[in-house]
Parts: structure tokens; sequence; C-alpha cells
């Protein structure tokens, strides 16, 4: 038996203890905010937080998570300043990516306030969009840190 | 063949113009007079007024419009409703879109050729016009004053004598009794008069749902009491199973059964390719199980294909005389004429490999088979072809096929085509319990409809001044039409993409196409065959202007030649759309200049370091006109950066201008992964790739870092926004490479060739 969190929730699960957190997600406790996208950690569609670090729960097995803390998308109280700034940015396209890019990009401003292009490339490197919407992803990432800072101050 | 039909529809990316705005509004007028509902006097406070089959307004002044396009990041199921708000004076904040069921009576549905807006533009202001007057009248007639001393506010209906005021909700249905006008006697507004269209302050009606993880996509759909199943298809397309061993699948925690689906009857068309599905509990198990099952598969005449040897083939194929699909002055005399007076002809053979889509949502579907009937939720681009194909692999009524259809998770062409669907109504007939489909990356990319590998032979005479006096061009690729017809080996549809409408100004001009075998199922993908036709006209422009050492936007320009309507000969739906969209090369000319003009093209290809080069191509698809500069940095180590971008785009009347920047912006990265890095390759019938490992997407760190799009004012006639900006990119950055490096690379991607 396995126990963790999910959004703050007591879990416990004893199926297949090799079976991806995704699926678990999706299928089992049908949170399908979290998106599949390769399988393989190569795309970042179904990265959530494992005790606030950004992690890709398709490669992240059941057996993995005893103990942790997970928070998906459907965990994150809107509008959070990133998903406030992907409004304002009117970032996505089609929209399957974006869960996974917005978490993604509030495990880098938890570790880095004020991000650099450059930052931003490197922590946003592993997570794909099809429809091409990084140019956006980059600006609202840099709005989404203004807002922040904003906040903390206020 | 009631597939055929559909295809052919499918394929006549105009049928909807003519189609549906007769049909449609015909339906339209139909539905006001006949629906019994709107008679029923007792129930009028209660009825919704519907104009139409495209909107209703409830009493508390809810507005649903339906959207019958699909929404795969385009923007389409927002921009429609949009118009038709527009028209109806509705305030936007009260407006609900409700996604509309596959149903010939919306008209064609096909999500694809970028022709949403433009199919459907005047059918939507008709249809909000029509609410807008019905709604005047009501309350005009419950002041006792003309409709004509009424006007509309946002959501209110206004007496301008006395500034008294209803709201839409409370004469709705009052409306709803009132007959349905004709035509001509419903205004629409003046563009002066628009809130709306051509705005900026449109966003996608979806954004909040899409940021909070609660949109709906098609891998989120589910029904009650599902199962799951993975399908392990055959490895070389039409291969059949000879037998199989489950023992260890059925071992796998979770896995419930196997089960066979049959291979299709060719054509392949939308058909499942059949194969063994693992029937499971949830996704992983299914996913699991097919690692362990043992198929044989008896053998396929497509396991011959070898992408290299193929090449080759295309390639002796591009040098031979093909079939002529444009033909201007007389080639062969000029190029006669050139050899003997001792001008220059140049040659050029340019070579495009097969893409897989990619969407980051693979190909999903959730069906249920129940008495005769199957009800579907999928991500589709078209949900009518979803009732044709079911209906025609279980033998039932397309009427009986209900298909819902959810966001998609990216679609590009791949989505047009429903044959995962088919493959759970196929599984839960024989299981008789709703099945989702779920495919796996690596599905997604070894069992596309692949975008065609192509080849291209070029060939000009060049004059003194450096300009060509002939001009031979000849394309030789797999035709989409191989997906319908086995027996298919010329390009149909494709020739008007690009390759029978060459807009240069030139006396002699011979367009050419020649036959391919198909040894995968080919099919559309964004902006289709323009990729490659825009790729070798462009690039073989900037081969001749580098030849006569001339700049390569004033060559350009001198190649398009004076503002003209270019005399094209089409036929069938191409000549009967180019009536209303001539090719007018004033548009092309000016988004070139623009696109120079934003790159500051003459000063900084002046002052661009080593390494650094600046790029051109332009390029009209789906009637929009489009310039591209790229700029790159090639790196000591030959890795290509691109820094800049610069796009300009006439797509006539546009309805969301931020869409479109976002449509343009997406299309550079898209153009930066094909250009650089797209490659789909077949080793004895099967594909090479499997993952985004070996068919890498362009990641942010290798994406243009800065696009600059700019959008022509016009009131021309809309055009599309989804496709267009794709074909120019490869080539202009090319030609940007060559600037940088003096390297002319005449293949795609980029990464197969060494630049230092």
């Amino acid at each position: 038996m396995i126990r963790f969190k999910v959004n703050g929730n007591e879990k416990t699960f004893d199926g297949d203890p090799d079976m991806p957190l995704l699926w678990y997600l999706r299928d089992v406790a049908q949170l399908t905010g979290t998106k599949f996208g390769c399988g393989m950690a190569l795309c970042g569609a179904c990265t959530v937080h494992q005790n606030g670090a950004a992690i890709r729960s398709c490669s992240t097995a059941m057996k993995e998570i005893s103990g942790a803390e997970i928070t998906t998308i459907e965990g994150i109280a809107p509008m959070h300043p990133v998903q406030e700034a992907w409004m304002e940015i009117r970032v996505p396209q089609c929209g399957y990516c974006q869960t996974g890019q917005i978490m993604q990009a509030i495990a880098l401003l938890k570790e880095n306030k004020n991000p650099s292009d450059q930052d931003i490339d490197t922590a946003m490197a592993g997570n794909l969009c099809r429809c091409g919407t990084y140019q956006r992803i980059r600006a609202a990432i840099h709005q989404a840190a203004k807002h922040q800072a904003a906040k903390e101050t206020a | 063949m009631k597939l055929i039909e559909n295809v052919s529809a499918h394929v006549s990316r105009r049928g909807f113009l003519q189609g549906a705005l007769a049909s449609g509004v015909f339906v339209l007028s139909a539905r006001f007079v006949s629906e019994p509902l709107w008679a029923a006097e007792g129930e009028a406070a209660a009825a919704p007024f519907e104009p139409s089959l495209w909107m209703s307004i409830a009493s508390d002044g809810t507005v649903t419009i339906v959207a019958h396009r699909s929404e795969m990041g385009c923007g389409s199921r927002t921009a429609l409703p949009l118009v038709v708000a527009d028209e109806l004076d509705a305030d936007w904040s009260k407006v609900k879109i409700e996604q509309a069921i596959g149903d010939p009576k919306y008209g064609e549905q096909d999500t694809d050729g970028s022709h949403s807006v433009r199919g459907s533009f005047d059918l939507m202001r008709q249809v909000g016009a029509t609410g807008r007057v019905m709604l005047i009248s009501a309350a005009a007639a419950q002041w006792g004053v003309s409709p004509k001393d009424c006007t509309t506010e946002p959501h209110f209906v206004v007496h301008r004598g006395s500034g008294r005021k209803l709201g839409y909700g409370d004469v709705a249905a009052a409306a709803a009794k009132l007959p349905v006008p004709k035509k001509e006697d419903v205004p629409l507004k003046a563009r002066s008069e628009w809130r709306y269209i051509g705005k900026e302050r449109n966003s996608l009606f979806d954004l909040p749902e899409i940021v909070t993880g609660k949109a709906i996509f098609g891998m989120d759909a589910t029904m009650p009491g599902m199962v799951y199943a993975s399908v392990e298809h055959p490895p070389v397309l039409g291969q059949k199973i000879k037998s199989y061993d489950d023992k260890a699948t059925l071992k796998v925690p979770g896995v419930q059964k196997t089960m066979t689906i049959a291979a299709f009857k060719p054509p392949h068309m939308f058909q499942p390719l059949g194969g063994v599905a693992v029937i499971a509990d949830n996704t992983y198990a299914a996913f699991k199980g097919r690692k362990s099952l043992k198929i044989e598969w008896d053998s396929s005449p497509h396991s011959v294909y070898n992408s290299a040897p193929f090449r080759k083939t295309l390639e002796a194929t591009s040098r031979q005389p093909g079939k002529v699909v444009r033909n201007v002055g007389d080639v062969d005399a000029a190029f006669a004429q050139s050899v003997k007076t001792g001008g220059k002809i140049i040659e050029a053979e340019y070579y495009t490999p097969h893409l897989a889509h990619a969407s980051m949502e693979p190909p999903v579907a959730v069906a249920e088979y129940r008495n005769g009937k199957v009800l579907a939720f999928a991500p589709t681009q078209n949900p009518q072809a979803v009732q044709e194909t079911i209906a025609g692999v279980l033998g039932i009524k397309k009427e009986d096929v209900t298909c819902h259809v959810t966001l998609l998770g990216g679609g590009f062409g791949r989505k047009s085509k429903p044959d995962q669907v088919a493959e759970a109504a196929v599984l839960s007939k024989q299981l008789g319990k709703p099945v989702k489909v779920v495919w796996s990356r690596e599905d997604d990319i070894q069992f596309d409809y692949f975008h065609s590998v192509a080849a291209m032979y070029m060939k000009a005479a060049v004059g003194p001044d450096g300009k060509p006096t002939a001009w031979l061009q000849r394309t030789v690729y797999p035709p989409i039409n191989s997906t319908f017809d086995t027996a298919a080996r010329y390009a149909d549809d494709e020739m008007g993409l690009g390759w029978n409408n060459l807009p240069y100004d030139i006396p002699n001009h011979r367009a050419e196409n020649g036959p391919a075998d198909y040894h995968v199922r080919i099919g559309w993908l964004r902006s289709v065959a323009n990729i490659y036709h825009a790729f070798a006209i462009n690039s073989f422009a900037d081969e001749l202007a580098k030849a006569a050492n001339q700049d390569s936007v004033q060559y350009l320009l001198d190649l398009i030649g004076p503002p003209r309507i270019v005399s094209l000969d089409l036929k069938g739906d191409d000549a009967e759309e180019n009536k209303d969209y001539p090719l007018d090369t004033a548009r092309l000319r000016r988004v070139v200049e623009m696109a120079a003009e934003n790159s500051g093209w003459s000063k900084r290809a002046m002052h661009l370091g080593k390494g650094h080069g600046l790029g051109i191509a332009a390029h009209r698809s789906f009637l929009t006109y489009v310039a591209t500069v790229v700029e790159v940095e090639v790196d000591s180590k030959g890795q290509v950066h691109i820094p800049n971008v610069w796009t300009a785009v006439d797509a006539g009347t546009i309805v969301s201008p931020d869409n479109i920047r976002n449509q343009f912006e997406g299309a550079a990265v898209f153009g930066t992964s094909l250009a650089l890095f797209g490659e789909i390759t077949a080793t004895n019938g099967v594909i090479d790739q499997s993952n985004f490992h070996d068919y890498q997407i362009t990641r942010m760190n290798r994406a243009p870092r800065h696009i600059d799009v700019q959008i022509v004012k016009s009131e021309a006639p809309p055009a599309g926004v989804g496709e267009p900006g794709l074909p120019p990119f490869a080539p202009a950055l090319y030609n940007a490479v060559f600037a940088a490096t003096g390297k002319r690379v005449r293949e795609l991607p980029l990464s197969k060739t060494k630049l230092v």
C-alpha cells in the first residue's frame, strides 16, 4: 500500500507499483488536467509537482511517490499569477501542453523569482508546444514574475 | 461509396462557400418557419428564441451560439461565434458556445484548409443580423413604435426617440414568434460598427478552462463503464495478422483481454489499420500489455519501402517530362533560344522528406456501440467523417452515429482522419461496452497519415539582366489521393497548393507533376503541398538572385513583377474560388515590402556579423499573402540559431488580430521544426522514428527568439490564417543560411547537412 497526498488530500494506492503517476492521476483519480504526451519524459505535458519540484508524472512510478506531496494543476488555486499572466498574454493555441507549461513555470518562479530569458529557456526546454507558443510563454513568465513581486511587496 | 463522397467533400476546400451558404441559409429559413416549437403559444415564455440552427437566446439573456468547426488551436471555435455576436450586437460576456455534433445540417464541418472563417463568415453575419432584426421588431411591437426608430446596443434594443430599452432576454420569446425576415430585409453592420470583428481584445473562449486544466480534450473524455484499449498495428501498411500469442499479455495486472481489429479493405481511407487490441482497466495496463504480445504478420507489398532508394526514384522521375499543369508561352523554345544566344541555364533539385503531425495530444477517442447505434466523443477535425467512417466500417447508417467534438490537443490535419474513432467503435461493438482507444506517441508517429516526401526539379533560362526568360518546375510525390484510390499516382488538389499558380512575371513558364507510388498513408499536414512547393520555388528564386549578384528582396519583387491580377488556368473549385479571390500581385508585393521594411533589410543585411544572414520568401496559400524574413546565426559548430523572424500577412478581413499573430508566431516555430529537424523515414516499410527523441520538435531554446508579425489592414474577403504562415518559413531560413555561410542547401531538414 502506497500512501501519498494529492493536492492536499491523503491517498492510498495498492495497484501495480510500476504504474506511472500520470495514469494514476488521469485514469484512477480522474484528474485530467495533467496530460499524456510522450510517456518518456520528453515533452513535459505531464508535469506536476512532487514536494514542490516539477517532475514528469509519465516517468515517475507510483512506488517512487510514497510519502510525497503531489500537486497537479487542479491543486493550483486559480488564478495563480502564472495563470493570470497566461491569460493576459493569451498564450495558448490548442492548450493541451499548457497545464504542463504552467506547472513548470510555477516551479521555476518558486526557485528563481526573476528569471532571465536564458533561465527561462533552460527551465522550459523540456516542455514541448507543437503549436509554437514559446515566445508568449517566455513573455508570460516575465509578466508572472512581475505579478508575484508586486504581490509580495503589497 | 459513401466514404468517397465524404472524401471529395473534404478535398473540395471551397465546397462550403457555395454548399453551406446556400443550404445553410435555406436550412435556417426552413427551420424558422417550420419548427413547431416556435408556434407553441403556451410555452412561448419558456421557449428559447432560436432564430436558426446556430443560436438561441434564453429569457435570462444568455445567448448560445453553435460552433460547427472544431477547435484545435486556430481559434475557429471562438472566431465564428464572435462574428454572430457582433452582428447580433450581443454582449460577448453573455455568450455561451455550444459545440456542434457532426451533422450535415451545419453544412461542411471539416476544420481544415484554413477555411473556417472564410467559408462561414457571410453566413455567420447573416445569422447574427437576422436575430438582431427580429429582436428589434419584437421590442418595437411591444412599444408600439416603428422598428425603423429602434436600434441596439450590446444586449439591448433601444428606442431612439424615448431612450427606452429592452434587454434581449426580455424580448427573446416574443421575437421567436415572428416570421423570419428575408435576407434582403436584414441589414448587415457597416465595418465601422463592428464591435468584435477585427478587434484586439478578442481572446479564446476556452482560455480560462485551458489555464486551469478544466478544458476537456479528447484525451479527457470518458463514458460510464468504459474500458481502455491500446492497439498494436501492423508495422507495414497492409499487413494482416497471421497468428498471435497473448499469454504473457493476459498476465499483466489490469489487462482484461485481447481482441483483433480487421484490417481495412483497400483503399485504406480512414478505416482502421487493423491489429490486436489490448483491453484493460486503465491506459497503463493496456500499454504494458501490448509490450508482451507476440504477433506474426503476413507480408505486404509495401515492405519494399526504403526511403533512400525511394528518393532516388522520385528524383529520377523529376528529371523526366511530367504531366503539364500550367503552361505559359513556350518554355522549350525559350530554353533553346537561350542556349543558342549564350544565355545562362540554371538547374536545381530540391528534396523534402515525410513529416509526422505529432500534435501534442495523440489520437484518442471514446465510443459506445449499442443497439445498432454509436455514440462517440473525439478530438476530430471532421465529425461528419467520423459518422461516415464508422457507418462504413460497421455497416450502419451514418445518421446512427453521433459524434461529439471535444477540444483537440492540436490537429494540423491528422485529426481530419478518424481511424482511431472507428477503432473504438469496432471494439465497443465486440465488447458490448464503451471503449476508450488511446494511441501512444509511438503509435502516433509510426502510423500517421504522413506529409508526403517530395522531389522537385527546377530549370530557368536567365537573360543578360539576370531575370528568367523561361522557368520550368516539376514536382513528384506520392499523392494524397492514394489514400482514397490505390491507383492514384499523380497529384490532384495539391497542384493548387502553390504549383499551378506561380505569381511570377515570366514570359515562358511550365509547371509539371510526375507520378509516384505510395507505401504509407499520405495525408494533409498544415499547409500540405505548399511546404515543398514554396521551398523549391523560393529557394530557386533566391538562387537566381544570387547568380545574378542581385539583392534578394529586389529580385523577388522584380520576379513578381508589376501589380496585376495573374491569369490562371484553373478548373472546378479552384476556378470558382479564383473569381472571389484572384491572385493579386499588388498584395504579394506589399507583404514582401512590409516584411523587408520591418526587418530593416537593407541596413541590417549590411551590418550583420560573421555567420549571420538574412533570407526572404513569399508565398500565397489558402488565399493569404505572406512574406517572411528570417535572420540566422550559424555558430562555429554549425548550429543554426534564429534571433529574428519578421512576417507580413495579408489575410483580407480578419476577426481576431491577436489570434492571427499567435498563428503566425506558431507557424514560425512549426516551420523551425520541419526546417531543422523534421524527417520521417522507412526501412522495409517500417517507420524508423518513434517519439520526440528521434522525431524532434523545436524546443524553446531552439525556437526563433523574436517573431514579429505585421498584419495588412484589408477589407478584402477573409482568407486563411491557420496554415499560410508555414510555407515561406523554411525557404526564408535556408536563404538566410546561404547568406550566412555561402552554402546552398537543397533538402529538408537542415540537420542532415554539415554547415561548417
